[in-house]
């Protein structure tokens, strides 16, 4: 029997304010532990939430984004279970009525094709501290700097088939979320997480099997291999006999398999009720007017406006899907007006540096007004594109203009085309064997001329120019 | 001083330079000393007499406001920075907050000398004060009775000459039911209209704090000074008036005032209440019956949404960053279950099971949302009846301080205490009890209801009938 997985995800993104949802405290990454938790983050006696504007506003972006309706009325309520990071006892979260209501994003997968991933919805909620199980021996730590930190969590539909997906899915949310600012999208320090729920069925079918949950997957690479895992453990428990189990699972990277956290013995009953701390959201229509009129250029226009660029689905996918990247390609093509030169310095010579060297491309050496210079001067003849590699590595290591690099590197191509045909000359006289061959049919040896000369010339021939002047030499 | 001296006569002698504040922080200390109601908690003599030396500087300088000077307590559950907050349980025996509660910050700016903390029951649970941990209160008019609760140590210390005012919360009638059982004039403003921000949380939408004195005067004074919108708490009013900025105002003539009929059986001060009628008659208002026909609904309705709020607002006592901690814990769960075993009374546990039995999958719909359902009902009702009344005329309680003990094995009849209370609360109404006679020696108190944020109106009615009856001068000491 052939068996169909159905996965929907769950990310969490951690939106990008300066301070928490429900306090002043700050948000950021890396202080001491609980240096950033206030008396509203250590839930004590008598203190009161206030909600953060900025998270809502970073909400309805997001939903406007993936074409949701905005609920202009949502409610936050609260999550009630014990646990030593989750200072209050409860956790406020939106559990009957989300900000973010229906939408849908695109998802471009490798083979080239999209597809339409539903999402339910998206909603609010604070998130809840670390335990720290490693710092004192037989005890365990809190820090609660996370505690409020806000999040986002983007609940998709159980549209996606294979974990290739399911990490594609990721990817776009990825993008997303740092087009829109609202998320600095860093796995490493847990800015994005997502749960996954994975179920098998008989292909063809169209119920549902049991589910099982993995939590908490911090990289696109860990969501494809967990969910693969998963896969195929449902389809192995499932042919010899078995049930799956509903129940919440963690991947190992290490060990690289899931293994059961807690089961549905113990399913929790979080008594979910409307916070009496806070009212309800009412959100006027003109603020999420506002909000849609100063929207950025979404991964999906950009990806097309390259398109009709001229470049390939694949180069406009790679350039249009690191918001960085894309603006940092937009001002190269802005000043070069060459989409296919500008494609290839950026994604090849720069791509290869920046890779080479760990460099974010916002912290390139070389900036975009440099190598659109460097363009201009490809595109009329004045570098080869052996020179231009040259001068691309001036500029990488050194400060300086280009034009003036090209002068003091001795970089430009040889204008002079008596000069030229003089070295010509000499090479063809230098290796009479080799053009009697050429001259009896043997084209191949058009290319050895042609390295030859450029070889005399340092790089600096036009080795298109030289191919013509080969040729009306036999 | 006069013993039982009104925050407007301590203010006509300050400004007189009769005495200063020192001298009559002083003396309240003294008293406070000898007090046998067991009122206090917490006595800050040094933080008093810092603050009215404080005080002193500022009349002299001329900056002071109408209230500098004037002592105060505060009920435990207002949290007061460097100052234990207890709220009344072993759970907070040894807390500091680090914060004043917006209301204790108000009153200080406005250079009030703050005695101390007053006996409450354990989390503002209790209509007895019995449930303190640090002992039951005795009533200053009769010890072996009950003050009421929960802001009885508030009550008592009034009502004793302990301190002029008291704050007390009012979540069903912990402030109105206390004043009645003591003979004093207590205010339970309009929820949202006093910031609930440091006041350590019982049920959040119901709680609300508000002023304890003899008079309605002295409690407009106090209001004033506590009302107001707070940015740190997110359901208070945004409002641009301040109850009684410039004293209480002059009544409108000839209002309606109405007498629910629900409220009017088997009552025991019936014949103060008839009084009262008479009273405010005389003052030209006219009287009508009104219907509240979902009152018999109101204390189940109101048991299940309080204990539903409180069995999450006290998850955070659980042992792990303040409060009380057994000792030794073996695990995660020994640590809470003894650390709450251990921290929390009798009463305070029955409210967290059966606020979590209400919250509960399979039993959500039937208790807690239907509850909900009825609080709006009850809210209708109060909202029609002020269709074609201004005011309400009420019993406080269904008759005077009881014995200690008397209801202690049975928490429903204890809960029925509050059954003229806690209609008010669910509609968020303001409401305010002033005495209005004795009944077998001992105080009894009327409740004057209104529209939300008419606290104007039932101070001045309440202004106006103490202007012509003499039941809130009353002293235990004149009486024994």
């Amino acid at each position: 029997m052939s068996w169909e997985p159905v996965i929907g995800l769950e990310v969490h993104v951690q939106l990008a304010t300066r301070s928490k949802i429900f306090s002043g405290a700050s948000t950021a990454f890396g202080a001491e532990p609980n240096a950033q938790a206030c008396a509203v983050d250590l839930g004590l006696p008598g203190v009161l939430p206030v909600l953060n504007e900025d998270v809502v506003r970073m909400a309805i972006k997001f939903g406007l984004a993936i074409g949701a309706e905005i609920n202009l009325d949502s409610i936050f309520d609260r999550k009630n279970y014990f646990y030593p990071d989750l200072p209050k006892g409860y956790q406020i979260s939106q559990f009957q009525t989300p900000v973010v209501g229906r939408g849908s994003i695109t998802v471009h997968l490798d083979d080239g094709t999209t597809r339409e991933v539903g999402i339910t919805r998206a909603h609010l909620e604070e998130d809840a501290g670390k335990s720290v199980h490693d710092m004192f021996p037989g005890q365990t730590g809190i820090d609660l700097n996370r505690t409020g930190t806000p999040l986002l969590e983007v609940v998709s539909e159980p549209d996606l088939r294979t974990a290739a997906e399911a990490a594609a899915y990721f990817r776009q949310m990825h993008t997303l979320v740092r087009y829109l600012k609202i998320c600095d999208g860093n796995l490493a320090e847990g800015s994005m997480r997502c749960d996954a729920n994975v179920s098998v069925r008989p292909a063809g079918s169209n119920d549902l099997g049991e589910r099982t949950e993995i939590k908490n997957i911090n990289s696109f690479r860990f969501v494809e291999r967990a969910i693969n895992f998963e896969i195929e453990r449902h389809i192995d428990v499932l042919e010899s006999g078995g049930t799956i189990e509903r129940e919440t699972r963690q991947y190992d990277p290490d060990r690289d398999e899931t293994r059961p956290m807690r089961g549905k013995e113990e399913s929790e009953d979080y008594r979910y009720f409307p916070d009496p701390d806070l009212l309800p959201l009412s959100i006027d229509q003109a603020f999420v007017d506002a909000i849609a009129a100063d929207m950025p250029e979404l991964p999906e226009a950009r990806r097309s406006r390259y398109r009709e660029a001229g470049l390939s689905d694949y180069d406009a996918g790679w350039l249009a899907d690191d918001p960085d990247v894309a603006t940092y390609f937009d001002a190269v093509l802005v000043q070069s007006g060459d989409a296919k030169q500008s494609a290839n310095w950026v994604m090849g010579e720069l791509a290869a540096h920046l890779n080479k060297a760990e460099t974010d491309i916002s912290a390139a050496p070389v900036t975009p007004d440099q190598l659109s210079q460097l363009i201009a001067r490809v595109v009329d003849g004045t570098l080869s594109s052996k020179t231009a590699k040259t001068l691309f590595e001036a500029l990488w290591q050194q400060e300086g203009e280009v034009d003036a690099l090209i002068d003091s590197l001795g970089l430009a191509q040889m204008s002079d085309s008596g000069e030229l045909e003089r070295i010509v000359d000499e090479v063809l006289a230098a290796n009479p064997g080799q053009l009697e061959e050429l001259k009896s049919g043997k084209d191949k040896l058009l290319g050895f001329f042609v390295g030859q000369v450029m070889k005399a010339t340092q790089g600096k021939a036009n080795p298109q120019q030289v191919n013509e002047l080969i040729r009306a030499k036999l | 001083m006069e013993r039982h001296a009104t925050l407007a006569e301590l203010r006509r002698a300050l400004d007189n330079g009769d005495l200063s504040a020192i001298e009559l922080t002083r003396d309240y200390l003294t008293r406070i000393a000898d007090d046998s109601t067991n009122a206090f908690i917490n006595v800050d003599e040094e933080g008093a007499l810092a603050a009215a030396a404080a005080a002193d500087e500022r009349l002299a300088s001329g900056d002071g406001t109408p209230l500098t000077g004037l002592p105060l307590a505060h009920k435990d559950i207002f949290c007061t920075r460097g100052l234990a907050t207890t709220c009344g349980s072993r759970m907070l025996e040894n807390f500091v907050a680090p914060y004043d509660a917006t209301v204790v910050a108000r009153l200080k700016d406005a250079g009030v000398v703050n005695l101390g903390k007053t006996n409450m029951d354990e989390f503002a649970m209790g209509s007895s004060n019995e449930n303190s941990y640090f002992g039951a209160v005795a009533n200053p008019w009769r010890e072996s009775h009950v003050p009421g609760g929960s802001s009885g140590g508030s009550a008592a210390a009034v009502a004793a000459g302990l301190t002029p005012a008291a704050t007390g919360t009012d979540t069903g009638g912990s402030i109105r039911q206390p004043a009645s059982f003591c003979g004093i004039t207590g205010l339970k403003p309009t929820y949202g209209r006093v910031s609930r921000y440091g006041m350590v949380a019982f049920a959040s939408s119901l709680d609300q704090g508000g002023p304890m004195a003899h008079n309605a005067e002295d409690v407009a004074l106090l209001v004033s000074a506590m009302a107001g919108f707070d940015r740190r708490d997110s359901t208070s009013a945004e409002r641009e008036d301040t109850p009684c900025s410039n004293g209480i105002p002059a009544t409108p003539e000839k209002l309606r005032i109405g007498l629910p009929r629900e409220y009017y059986h088997n009552l025991d001060i019936a014949a103060e209440l008839d009084a009262v009628r008479a009273s405010l008659e005389n003052l030209g208002h006219t009287f009508v019956d009104v219907n509240l026909p979902h009152t018999e609904a109101a204390v189940p309705t109101y048991y299940v949404i309080a204990g539903a709020e409180a069995s999450t607002n006290l998850s955070r006592f659980d042992g792990v960053r303040f409060g009380h901690r057994c000792e030794n814990p073996e695990s995660l769960e020994d640590l809470y279950d003894r650390s709450r075993s251990e921290g929390f009374g009798e009463e305070v546990k029955r409210r967290i099971l059966t606020g979590t039995y209400a919250l509960s999958v399979g039993y959500f719909d039937a208790y807690y949302l239907q509850a909900q359902k009825i609080r709006r009902l009850i809210a209708n009702d109060f909202a029609s009846a002020f269709e074609d009344v201004d005011v309400l005329l009420a019993p406080t309680a269904p008759g005077p301080a009881f014995e200690r003990g008397a209801l202690t094995k049975d928490p429903v009849a204890m809960y029925q205490q509050d059954i003229f209370t806690v209609p008010v609360s669910l509609a968020g109404l303001p409401a305010l009890s002033m005495p209005c006679g004795f009944v077998d020696g001992l105080p009894v108190g009327a409740q004057l209801v209104a529209a939300p944020f008419q606290e104007e109106l039932i101070l001045g009615v309440a202004r106006d009938y103490q202007n012509v009856t003499d039941w809130h001068t009353r002293t235990p000491e004149a009486a024994q």
